[in-house]
């Protein structure tokens, strides 16, 4: 990245007198609508995530969202594998050997500890243990209660009967609608379009399934559908939201994992909740994609999850390719001019 | 199901949690992915300083992060060829036009016109919807390479038309000369913005090299154009395309060179399997048919047209290399994953570094609370 002073000076004039990266606080205003509404996006919390696929269904059904293949996978009970064209809602399921927070799988509770397992479970007041509870505000990462604990971080089989750490990590994967959207800015029909609520949805009279949208997102959301030949995404419920719903998934969310709203009050409540978890004992917590200062400027569709984005099959750092458009366009330009005087040159000179 | 498997692999493990396990049992599934960080664990640069210090990193089930591109090779990686080469003959038929070296002018001009009418039906038939295809001229984005590409050739090509025909049937010679001067004008950028098509993407392989790429494409769009007029022309008027092909294979060989040693991981995808073939012979060709052209294209029709032949199949084997190197880049995530993973790092430890000289009055708000993107150290 040598043109860094190019790219934080030159943002370089957007279709819609937008900005190519950075943050942009009005994004629908920078897209020409007027007297819009706030802007509404997704917080999605995994840490509730109980990976009923509410969500997937409720999306399906809502948008009429064709069937996107019946296939046992293996990956732990994700069968639809990732997002694509026929799949905009994705719930992800991740299973490690490693403890969520002070969570301490197979420990023997009470003051006979160690000693006889099963008979010293008689004697433990679950009343008093639960009374105890947030009393006590355990050490981040450290080992918690009274039974055998486990180093941090240490695997170990720490159950009699062979049982060990797992936490079982479910994530509901969506469209981003990125602040800059890499979709949108290459989409050379105008099919995409950002909506008045700042999202970014497919016209589908317009696409010609040129496939560009495809390769420009960095998180691999928006697919082109073979039987149909266009682009398709999550509209974040368009249709609902023009009527004052809430978008399906959310809507159907059993947990409130996914939760729906205006993105500055979403983003409070995030940023309490990851506080609340850390307090808790789980520092893994982690925004994601809430950061108006990241490579696409923010998403509208956020994150709390408990492990590296990628562990989930995201981007860790992902860079809305058009940043780099106005560099791209010199260096072409710089291209064309040497093609031709390099040609022009063959010219010069001798008569041969 | 929630009873863990006894050999479930840790969550820093290449392959992603319970990848390694995945991988025999459904060999099928993530054949092509699911190794991703372990079949290619070691990193072979030569003498480098290596960009991304070691290729561990999680990944989901090693499925790729990025969707993979739609567009079809014959298609797309056919379209970067012909574009190229209907640019650099426009080059060549306006010289050979202003010089009278009318056999080379004719030649470069039926095949500018060949070239991108080949590439116009190419790029339709990539669509989804062909019969959509008017769609391109709905707006004009300069924020989409494809949308001013559209234009460009909507403008290049009744221009490349007109310079062929008239100068095919020898009518309306005027008209014929200024639309000569405009193909020669408007093809360059044909050949040029084709790397801005693909670099503008965040396929790791394809944007990386955003800065050389468009000299690695007029480059071998020049060396192609140079190969059609030494097959086509007689070698007494193609002086010029002999030396053209020693521009265009200098320029995309040297470009080349300096666009896979400045991309980091990402040039990975343009040495190995058969991208790594397609562009190890696209660069033996290039070489040969440049170097052959300007030593025996002068004596001799029969190797000026040999290397003509060998032009023309580099430069395409160049593009289909670029363009199936992308597609490798973006099926395996440790493409994405590693590069932005070390761009995290980077950033933290400049960070630290400023939060060293400042003392401690930081004013960073949002980026010490420890959300965001920057999750606890590897």
């Amino acid at each position: 990245m040598t043109d860094t002073a190019a790219q934080a000076g030159d943002t370089g004039p957007s279709t819609s007198g937008g900005l190519l990266h950075g943050a942009q606080p009005d994004v629908a205003g920078a897209a020409g609508h007027r007297d819009h509404p706030q802007r509404v996006g997704f917080f999605t919390d995994t840490s509730v995530c109980i990976g009923c696929k509410a969500c997937e269904v409720a999306c399906k059904e809502w948008n009429a969202v064709p069937e996107d293949g019946l296939e046992l996978t293996g990956m732990s009970y994700d069968n639809s594998q990732g997002l694509s064209a026929s799949t905009w809602r994705h719930v992800a399921f991740i299973e490690q050997r490693k403890p969520l927070g002070s969570q301490e799988p197979g420990v023997v509770h009470g003051p006979a500890a160690g000693a006889g397992g099963a008979e010293g479970m008689g004697d433990f007041d679950v009343f008093a243990a639960a009374e105890r509870l947030g009393a006590t505000t355990p050490e981040p990462g450290a080992p918690a209660g009274d039974g055998p604990g486990t180093p941090t971080g240490e695997i170990s089989p720490i159950a009699p009967d062979g049982r060990t750490e797992l936490r079982w990590l479910m994530a509901s994967d969506v469209c981003k609608h990125c602040t800059h959207a890499a979709c949108l800015d290459v989409c050379p029909t105008g099919s995409l379009f950002r909506t008045e609520f700042g999202t970014v949805v497919v016209q589908e009279d317009i696409c010609n399934g040129c496939g560009y949208c495809v390769p420009a997102c960095p998180y691999g959301v928006i697919d082109q559908r073979e039987d149909d030949g266009r682009a398709w995404k999550c509209t974040l419920c368009y249709d609902r939201l023009g009527a004052g719903m809430e978008p399906a998934c959310a809507k159907a969310c059993p947990t409130d994992s996914i939760q729906f709203g205006p993105l500055d009050e979403l983003r409070e409540r995030a940023a309490a909740r990851v506080a609340q978890l850390h307090a808790a004992g789980v520092p893994d917590a982690r925004l994601y994609g809430e950061d108006p200062e990241d490579g696409v400027g923010g998403d509208g569709a956020f994150f709390l999850l408990l492990d590296e984005p990628e562990a989930y099959g995201m981007p860790p750092d992902p860079v809305v390719t058009t940043r780099d458009l106005p560099s791209m366009w010199r260096h072409a330009a710089v291209a064309a001019a040497a093609m031709a005087a390099g040609v022009a040159a063959c010219f010069a000179g001798r008569r041969r | 199901m929630s009873t863990p498997e006894p050999n479930v692999p840790g969550p820093v493990t290449p392959g992603g949690p319970g990848g390694a396990e995945t991988d025999g049992e459904h060999p099928g599934r993530t054949a092509a992915t699911g190794q991703g960080g372990g079949r290619h664990r070691r990193r072979r640069r030569r003498g480098e300083q290596p960009v991304v210090p070691e290729a561990e990193f999680t990944s989901y089930y090693g499925m790729p992060i990025l969707n993979r591109p739609t567009w079809k090779a014959l298609d797309i990686a056919g379209y970067l060829f012909l574009g190229g080469l209907a640019g650099g003959s426009s080059l060549l038929a306006a010289g050979a036009h202003a010089t009278g070296r009318r056999v080379l002018a004719r030649s470069a001009k039926i095949g500018a016109l060949g070239a991108i009418s080949a590439s116009t039906v190419a790029l339709i038939h990539d669509l989804g919807r062909p019969g959509r295809f008017y769609n391109m001229l709905r707006v004009a984005k300069p924020t989409s390479p494809m949308s001013m590409g559209s234009w460009l050739l909507a403008a290049y090509g009744p221009l490349a038309g007109v310079s062929a025909v008239t100068d095919a049937t020898g009518l309306f010679r005027r008209s014929g000369a200024a639309a000569t001067a405009g193909a020669a004008v408007l093809g360059p950028a044909v050949a040029s913005y084709t790397a801005v098509l693909i670099a503008d993407t965040a396929v790791p392989s394809w944007h990386e090299g955003y800065r050389e790429l468009p000299f690695v494409f007029t480059g071998s769009g020049a060396a192609a154009a140079a190969g059609l007029g030494m097959l086509a022309a007689p070698v007494e008027q193609a002086g010029p395309a002999r030396r053209a092909a020693v521009f265009g294979a200098a320029l995309e060989l040297g470009a080349t060179a300096v666009m896979t040693r400045r991309m980091g991981l990402a040039a990975e995808p343009l040495e190995r399997g058969r991208p790594g073939a397609l562009m190890r012979a696209s660069k033996v060709l290039t070489a040969a048919g440049a170097a052959a052209g300007l030593l025996a294209g002068r004596r001799s029709r029969t190797a000026a047209a040999l290397s003509g032949v060998a032009l023309l199949a580099g430069s395409a084997a160049l593009r289909f290399g670029v363009f199936t190197a992308g597609v490798a880049s973006a099926e395996d995530p440790k493409y994405t994953v590693l590069p932005q993973r070390e761009r995290l790092r980077a950033r933290a430890r400049e960070r630290r570094r400023e939060h060293a000289g400042d003392g401690a009055g930081g004013t960073g708000s949002g980026d010490g609370t420890g959300s965001g993107n920057d999750g606890p150290a590897v």
